[in-house]
């Protein structure tokens, strides 16, 4: 009760600081004073303390079961273990953008304590711009998703957390994905003050790019643990699915790394400006536009929460607000001036980098065409469309062999003129990969060219990074590390997808399901009780070809807050492969229907995009770039 | 010059953009199927389960007869539950049964249709699930009965039962 009552005012008094910041600081833009005064940085302080009060207020509610709060009342549950009581925080529409809020109020005040030595009028507009969306995000959330609405009277018991959003990973996948998106908000609102200030120079490329890592790193890192999560609790069996809600999590990483790769060029040579600021504004709008397409309900998800119209046109006239703005600033403030005509040599580190980005480009388009033209086209022509995984994989692959070969030359050029060195290592490098590509799918029954030319591309890359790792000891480490790490995620996912097996059957207890030389053997079904659902799991005998046998457990629970049945997969995860163990209940039937797959390399492909995080984490710890 | 023609294009374009979006609001796209009784029937045209050939609705649904619209798939368990009163049904002559093969491999469906008889006058393969989103379905199975004239008069969840097949019965009389 009380904490609700503290949780929303200190909302209203975070808008207010948010005027007096924003106050402050136009009245320090013009002062003489060569620093920023204490009054902005205190005041920024102050707004970030109401905001943490508001969402510490919130969490309480929900460790209290405090049902007068209506958000609680829809997203908990008395019964609910505690670990879930505090997720379920952020596990709903409300919680989740007033997390958001905390991010950025919190970014934007290490922001100020980190750039101490930017100029002033940089940092001041810097944070006015994030000011701005902070506001918006302020105004969202209370004028249409107050997550302080006081329900009266106070209801015994709440509605439950949707069982799929209870599992520990996904207690972590917002947060750590919020991290990445608001980081890019930071880098939003330099860039455009940078502009304005002309100041896009090494120095700034230097001091914004610890702030482009970090956010790459969180989102990276956030994408997989969604991944993750959807390989084993949505029960499908796979790991990417090319959903829209995927989709648009991945475009902003596709720019950021684009934007990391230009802010390297900027920092070195004090070029590809342009680049940079237009990276840096889609990157966050790409952001922003995820938000509003899995948030307003135009996109069918389980991360829809939102199914109030209002929300939706909101989010989306914010959105544009946001875009045209930085177009306003970008256009008026952007001067062709002569160092923007680069001219590079043809083989030298800058090149490679600006063939990267059309690469990256040109992955963006075809994954925005995908995931929007069907929003296109069921306004125009009502015409229902859905597009999937071939689209996305015959528009990229094509490209992705050669994008692999470049990138394992790319990475062994130098800055200005280079040349390339070891040809005749680099041409037996690349003859062993084809002849190991060979060697290992021509007995599969799968397009043979196509995949030999995919893999062997991939491999190349492989030898050539982990070469690179050997020779060169310390020097330039992150680059290595985390393109060995995209080698490596490459070759996981193509050996999946050319490796993995299926078998859906029906089968009751006690019944045995044979295939080449394997056999399913469903033993027995077991009742169980956990503290907010029961369950049945089933326990299976599975012998593979060699006479092994692994048992695997899988489980229906049935929640009873809300009631919903969910099925968890039982996974077995070795080095080499994944079994994969799936069951559901066939309605007014003894049979249970079961999907068993065997996966080779998932465990590599969740280790390879650690490797490739690691690779940014070296970066940011490391004091200065390559020489 | 160059620039101000360029925000110009940016401007239009991301204009429409919004307006596109705005517009898909309104007609959200969380896919849950209108509530399809006394609505008239979907004009689609599908391929046909026996030969690659399209086939248009209009050459299928003829005036002055009833027909029955039943989803069904090789995966579905329940469907296998009420093929045999399908089969019945398709024994009463004033009304078509039309088979609507739901996101199935197409070798699974055949040898379920050869096991268990085939008591469709007509089937048709809906690969990704599309045109039962048309017919206003939840999932598999369901049943449409479609009358004289073309319009959907019931709508039937799940198997059917024999409850139901009286139902139907005593519409088409």
């Amino acid at each position: 009760m009380l904490a609700n009552q503290i949780g929303y005012y200190s909302l209203v008094i975070g808008v207010l600081f948010s005027f007096f910041v924003c106050a402050a600081s136009i009245k320090d833009f013009n002062s003489s004073n060569k620093r920023i005064s204490q009054n902005v940085l205190a005041l920024s302080f102050m707004q970030l303390t109401f905001v943490v009060v508001s969402f510490l207020s919130l969490i309480l509610s929900f460790i209290k079961s405090d049902f007068s709060n209506e958000t609680v009342f829809n997203n908990s549950h008395t019964t609910k273990p505690l670990f879930y009581k505090i997720s379920g925080t952020w596990g709903n529409h409300e919680g989740s953008l007033l997390l958001w809020l905390l991010v950025l109020t919190l970014f934007i005040f290490v922001f100020l304590v980190k750039s101490r030595k930017q100029p002033k009028k940089y940092r001041i507009l810097t944070l006015l711009i994030q000011q701005i969306i902070i506001i918006g995000f302020f105004l969202f959330v209370l004028i249409t998703s107050n997550p302080f609405n006081y329900l009266f009277p106070i209801p015994n018991e709440g509605l439950g957390l949707n069982p799929i959003l209870q599992d520990p990973i996904l207690a972590i996948h917002p947060p750590i994905l919020y991290l990445g998106y608001v980081g890019s908000s930071i880098i939003f609102s330099a860039s455009l003050a940078a502009i304005t200030q002309n100041y896009v120079s090494k120095e700034w490329g230097q001091h914004i790019k610890k702030w482009v890592l970090v956010s790459w790193i969180f989102l990276s890192i956030g994408i997989m643990l969604g991944s993750i999560w959807a390989y084993y609790e949505l029960g499908w069996g796979g790991f990417w699915f090319w959903d829209p809600v995927e989709n648009v999590s991945l475009m902003p990483w596709l720019t950021l790394t684009a934007l990391l790769h230009c802010i390297l060029v900027l920092e070195k040579r004090g070029v590809l400006k342009s680049w940079v600021v237009i990276l840096s504004i889609t990157t966050f709008t790409l952001s922003m536009c995820g938000t509003f397409l899995v948030r307003s309900g135009i996109l069918n998800s389980v991360h829809t929460f939102a199914n109030d119209p209002s929300r939706g046109i909101f989010i989306l006239i914010f959105l544009f607000v946001l875009i045209f703005l930085s177009l306003g600033i970008f256009f008026l403030s952007h001067k062709e001036k002569n160092e923007d005509f680069y001219n590079f040599f043809w083989l030298s580190k800058e090149t490679s980098i600006l063939v990267n980005n059309w690469f990256m480009m040109y992955f963006l388009s075809v994954i925005l065409i995908g995931t929007v033209y069907p929003i296109f086209l069921d306004v125009v022509t009502a015409e229902k469309i859905s597009v999937g995984p071939p689209f996305y994989h015959k528009l990229i692959a094509p490209f992705l062999a050669p994008f692999l070969i470049f990138m394992a030359f790319a990475i062994k050029l130098k800055w200005i003129k280079s040349k390339i060195e070891n040809r005749y290592s680099l041409i037996i490098l690349f003859l062993t990969s084809l002849f190991l590509t060979f060697l290992i799918i021509k007995n599969l029954s799968t397009d043979l060219l196509f995949y030999t030319v995919l893999i062997s591309a991939a491999f190349f890359l492989f030898f050539t990074t982990l070469k690179e790792l050997f020779i060169q000891k310390l020097k330039n480490i992150p680059q290595t590390v985390a393109h060995f790490g995209f080698s490596l995620l490459m070759l996981s996912i193509l050996f999946n997808s050319i490796l993995s097996s299926e078998i859906i059957t029906n089968i009751k207890i006690g019944e045995r399901y044979n295939y080449n030389k394997s056999q399913i053997f469903f033993e027995k079904i077991e009742e169980k009780k956990g503290s907010n659902f029961n369950s049945i799991i089933g326990y299976f005998k599975i012998t593979n070809e060699n006479g092994k046998i692994i048992q695997l457990k899988p489980e229906i629970r049935i929640y009873n807050q809300p009631k919903i049945i969910t099925s968890e997969a039982d996974i077995k995860t070795t080095f080499l492969e994944d079994k994969f163990l799936v069951m559901n209940i066939v309605k007014g039937n003894e049979y249970f229907n079961i999907r068993y797959q065997t996966k080779p390399f998932m465990f590599w492909i969740w280790i390879s995009v650690l490797l490739l995080s690691t690779g940014g984490l070296i970066s940011v710890l490391k004091k200065n770039y390559e020489k | 010059m160059k620039n101000k023609i360029r925000l110009f294009f940016l401007v239009i374009f991301l204009s429409f953009c919004f307006i596109i979006f705005l517009k898909g609001l309104d007609n959200s796209n969380i896919y849950t199927p209108r509530i399809s009784e006394q609505k008239k029937l979907p004009i689609f045209q599908a391929k046909s389960f026996n030969s690659d050939i399209y086939i248009k609705s209009e050459k299928i649904f003829e005036k002055n007869s009833f027909y029955i619209v039943n989803i069904w798939a090789s995966w579905c368990i329940p469907c296998r539950r009420e093929h045999p009163l399908l089969m019945k049904l398709s024994k009463n002559k004033s009304v078509k049964l039309i088979g609507l093969n739901y996101k199935d491999n197409i070798n699974n469906a055949k040898k379920f249709i050869n096991e268990l008889g085939n008591p469709y006058f007509q089937i048709l393969i809906d690969k990704y699930g599309t045109l039962a989103v048309e017919f206003g379905a939840y999932g598999v199975p369901e049943t449409f009965l479609i009358n004289q004239d073309k319009i959907i008069v019931k709508k039937f969840v799940g198997p059917i039962n024999q409850q139901i097949i009286d139902e139907i019965k005593l519409i088409i009389k």
